[in-house]
């Protein structure tokens, strides 16, 4: 397995070797390897991507860098890892204390959680550099405000004062960030560093990284699972599966002319944000939504009444065989919307009319024939099943409150566990058994059982692997055509709803802000806020699809 | 038609990769051998309570002035109290009223608890009204109650076990109540909503049994708590009758003779103390098996 064949005078910064990671398990027993014999080198300068679906062994490549692997579960089984030509796993944990703060530095996924909460976040860059330099305090407190300034936070003073939840989700990324190159290490290793963040702020984070690597020169290891990021950021990237190193290549060489099948398969499930060519749904509206508002009363004590609007004058038309994806960023009030039309919570005011029955304001009695006429499939595909529940009585549960015959139900059972591609058998099991992916399919089959007209997805492939993900959204393409449901599709990532929607609505702040057809939306947006979403969605360069850049696919 | 859909399940990653089910965290969690030792001290304990006639022993009541407070002698392995009665047989027939006190405490809280919980839990509306009685009751010391239904109703093991788990019972209300607050948001309960799952079904499928594992557990702490609130109550007075011989009266009777005869209640001590530390190393063991966190961990 040979890296990068790139002759260049200077040393790596990193060179990996051969290296395997074994899991601490029984004696006696073969060693599992979650990681086994991977080589990569990074230079100054230079992006490595690793990039890879969940089980991988990307994080546990990344953590052996840093030697941070939990001693009772993994252990480096061979190899070597080169700092600087130093090896990292045969250091003393003195040495590797030292080397982590002034050598290599590491940026993790969750910046609320790797922040003390307890300590002002001056305090906690201050703690580096109390460790590891011999400054002063007032040489120490410039610096740290120099480089908050370099990381583009305004206001450093009051930033240098503040508690990590006094800052928004991007700008502890950026604490973190600055917490990590303070001591200008050669190594920064970034594990999923935007994989929490909304897009327009990953984008700035990226950004914020390419631009301190290269006034730094710094080398870094940028662990995703996202290939968008990967072609925004990467000069070489590295593909992992399964413990194993699949491919290693210039961004242009792995996301255009992949050699190993895997690749080409990962790459080509990647969405693009090139709009399917499908035309806008012609049927009957299904779903007309008119005005509808959600507002919550925050009330205190001492406090005036103060009113949040959670989703505010929202109106659209869903039709028959249509898919709409409803789009927005965290906060946007897109999955409120979805609950207040699937009656989990009621809404404030406003008409939802099902076939011209008004449901907004029907009664719980009176709403529970239509309930199965609206079912929902939700994000986290681990906690949508009742771990407690075999797989067909979930299934069948729904059935089963409709008055339809039990045998007959689990025959309906088994038909959909078919449609969405599981075996029978899978009745019999409990849902620890099964992986995200088939999860979420068990969720669907189940959301179907009660032939609904409209199927609600809220973030339903968000929480899936590229290549789960693009399996997913086949199948829910495929049941929309083969049955007259209409989807609603909720979504945060344009380039998933650029996959599989007839037509798109933005929202914002609770509100709508643009709604249209889907090719319109994407290609001719005519909000301020639509343009500057598609403008962050990474990789909106590339069509992975085609295995080459926009620029070559839009002429 | 079909054929499309099976090629999307030939993909990868959804092969049905069938994960072999871990050896349980219970089994693996209890194995360890200081909990096998509490293990095999509540088993002694409970033999010995559930037996305690046919093991040949004194009559635990019978009092004989001849037999006053003699030493640890082969007739009597713990000697014998200020009455002549027989020690040991007195401590072990202490042990079935510790236990049924424990074991009677620990249902009594747990099922009212259980039920109010939900209840408070699931309607909002209920909850205000439930809780605010809750923090009530919670407020009466148990000695208090004890003190005023001894007055009342004269003293009795059924006595004792009022007074013990109502003031107890509050607390499985708040634990389950909080517990169901937070099922309540998971999508699955939420799926069920929406498959238009009635209440009570809701309750009893989705709800009720997640809330089982942290129930055992609280369990086996109010079966500790309550064995020694029957010891200190019967030491005071308040609890059982004080011809019956329960660990606290059999305390309290020593009391006088301690600088004479400390076995009398250095014995019955240990054999409180045994058993609680046993019941709550169990109930820790339990808890930390049971707590998905953990489990993950081990």
């Amino acid at each position: 397995m040979n890296d990068s064949t790139m002759n260049d005078s200077t040393m790596p910064v990193l060179q990996v070797q051969e290296l395997s990671v074994a899991l601490v398990g029984a004696p006696g027993d073969a060693p599992r390897h979650v990681v086994e014999g991977i080589s990569f080198d990074i230079r100054a300068g230079e992006t490595l991507c690793v990039v890879g679906e969940s089980g991988s062994g990307k994080s546990v490549t990344s953590f052996s860098v840093m030697g941070l692997l939990a001693p009772d579960a993994l252990r480096p089984s061979a190899g070597r890892i080169l700092l600087d030509g130093e090896d990292v796993l045969a250091c003393t944990p003195e040495r590797l204390r030292e080397l982590r703060a002034t050598r290599m530095s590491m940026v993790f996924q969750e910046p609320m959680t790797a922040l003390n909460p307890v300590r002002t976040v001056g305090w906690q860059i201050d703690e580096v550099l109390r460790a590891h330099s011999g400054m002063d305090a007032a040489a120490r407190k410039r610096k740290i405000l120099d480089m908050l300034e370099s990381v583009r936070l305004p206001d450093v003073e009051r930033i240098y004062q503040s508690y990590p939840h006094q800052l928004s989700g991007g700008q502890r990324q950026r604490i973190v960030i600055c917490m990590a190159l303070i001591l200008n290490p050669k190594l920064l290793i970034a594990d999923e560093p935007t994989t929490a963040l909304d897009v327009t702020t990953q984008k700035q984070i990226l950004a914020l990284i390419q631009e301190l690597q290269r006034s730094h020169n710094t080398a870094v290891l940028f662990i995703t699972h996202d290939f968008g990021v990967v072609a925004e950021i990467a000069d070489r990237i590295a593909v992992m599966n399964r413990g194993k190193l699949v491919e290693v290549g210039t961004r242009d060489e792995i996301l255009a002319r992949p050699k190993e099948a895997y690749t080409r398969m990962l790459v080509s499930s990647v969405p693009g944000l090139a709009p399917a060519a499908r035309q806008a749904a012609e049927g009957d509206p299904v779903l007309v939504v008119k005005g509808l508002q959600k507002t919550y009363a925050e009330r205190g004590l001492f406090k005036a009444k103060r009113t949040v609007h959670a989703v505010r004058d929202v109106s659209f038309t869903l039709r028959k065989k249509e898919i709409v994806g409803i789009v927005g960023e965290s906060g946007s009030g897109k999955s409120t919307l979805a609950r207040c039309i699937a009656r989990l919570i009621d809404p404030s005011s406003g008409s939802v009319r099902l076939d011209g029955t008004e449901i907004a304001t029907a009664t719980k009695r009176e709403f529970h024939p239509v309930r199965k006429r609206i079912q929902v499939v939700f994000q986290d595909p681990y906690r949508s099943l009742n771990a407690r529940i075999r797989v067909g009585d979930s299934i069948v549960e729904g059935m089963r409150n409709f008055g339809v015959p039990e045998d007959e139900a689990r025959a309906r059972a088994v038909e959909l566990l078919d449609i969405v591609g599981l075996e029978a058998d899978t009745m019999d099991r409990y849902p620890h058994q099964f992986s995200g992916g088939q999860r979420q399919r068990i969720c669907i089959a189940r959301a179907l059982a009660l032939r609904p007209d409209i199927l609600i997805a809220d973030e339903a492939v968000s929480a899936l692997d590229v290549s789960v993900q693009a399996q997913v959204l086949e199948l829910i393409e495929d049941i929309r055509a083969r049955t007259d449901t209409a989807v609603l599709f909720i979504t945060h990532d344009l380039r998933v709803a650029a996959q599989i929607c007839n037509s798109i609505v933005v929202m914002k702040s609770g509100q709508i802000v643009e709604a249209g057809d889907a090719a319109a939306v994407l290609t001719r947006p005519q909000d301020g806020y639509t343009r500057q979403l598609l403008d962050a969605a990474p990789g909106r360069h590339w069509d992975f699809k085609r295995f080459r850049r926009m620029e070559a696919a839009a002429s | 038609m079909s054929t499309s859909i099976h090629s999307i399940a030939g993909g990868a990653g959804i092969t049905p990769a069938i994960r072999k089910r871990p050896r349980s965290a219970l089994v693996r969690t209890l194995s360890t051998w200081p909990v096998m030792a509490a293990l095999a001290m509540l088993a002694v304990i409970v033999l010995a309570a559930m037996s305690a006639n046919l093991l040949g022993l004194a009559d635990p009541m019978s009092i004989n002035p001849m037999e006053r407070l003699k030493g640890i002698s082969a007739e009597h392995w713990f000697g014998t109290d200020a009455y002549g009665r027989d020690v040991l047989s007195r401590v072990i027939h202490g042990a079935r009223i510790s236990l049924m006190i424990g074991a009677g405490t620990a249902i009594a809280a747990l099922i009212p608890g259980l039920v109010l919980g939900v209840i408070a839990g699931y309607f909002r509306a209920a909850d205000m009204v439930i809780m605010r009685i809750m923090d009530g009751i919670m407020s009466v010391p148990s000695i208090l109650l004890a003190i005023a239904l001894v007055a009342v109703t004269g003293a009795s093991l059924l006595t004792v076990l009022i007074a013990i788990a109502v003031p107890e019972f509050p607390r499985v209300v708040r634990l389950v109540r909080g517990l169901i607050l937070s099922l309540r948001d998971e999508p699955y309960v939420e799926a069920a909503i929406s498959l238009g799952t009635p209440t009570r079904v809701l309750m009893m499928r989705h709800l009720v049994p997640n809330t089982v594992a942290p129930l055992i557990v609280q369990g086996t702490f109010i079966f500790a708590s309550a064995m020694l609130s029957e010891a200190i109550m019967s030491f005071l007075g308040v609890g059982m009758p004080p011809e019956f011989p329960s660990w606290g009266n059999v305390i309290a009777e020593g009391r006088m003779y301690f600088q004479v005869r400390p076995e009398l209640i250095l014995l019955p001590g240990l054999f409180l103390a045994l058993t609680v530390l046993s019941v709550n190393m169990l109930g820790d063991a339990m808890r930390d098996a049971l707590d998905p966190k953990m489990a993950r961990r081990v």
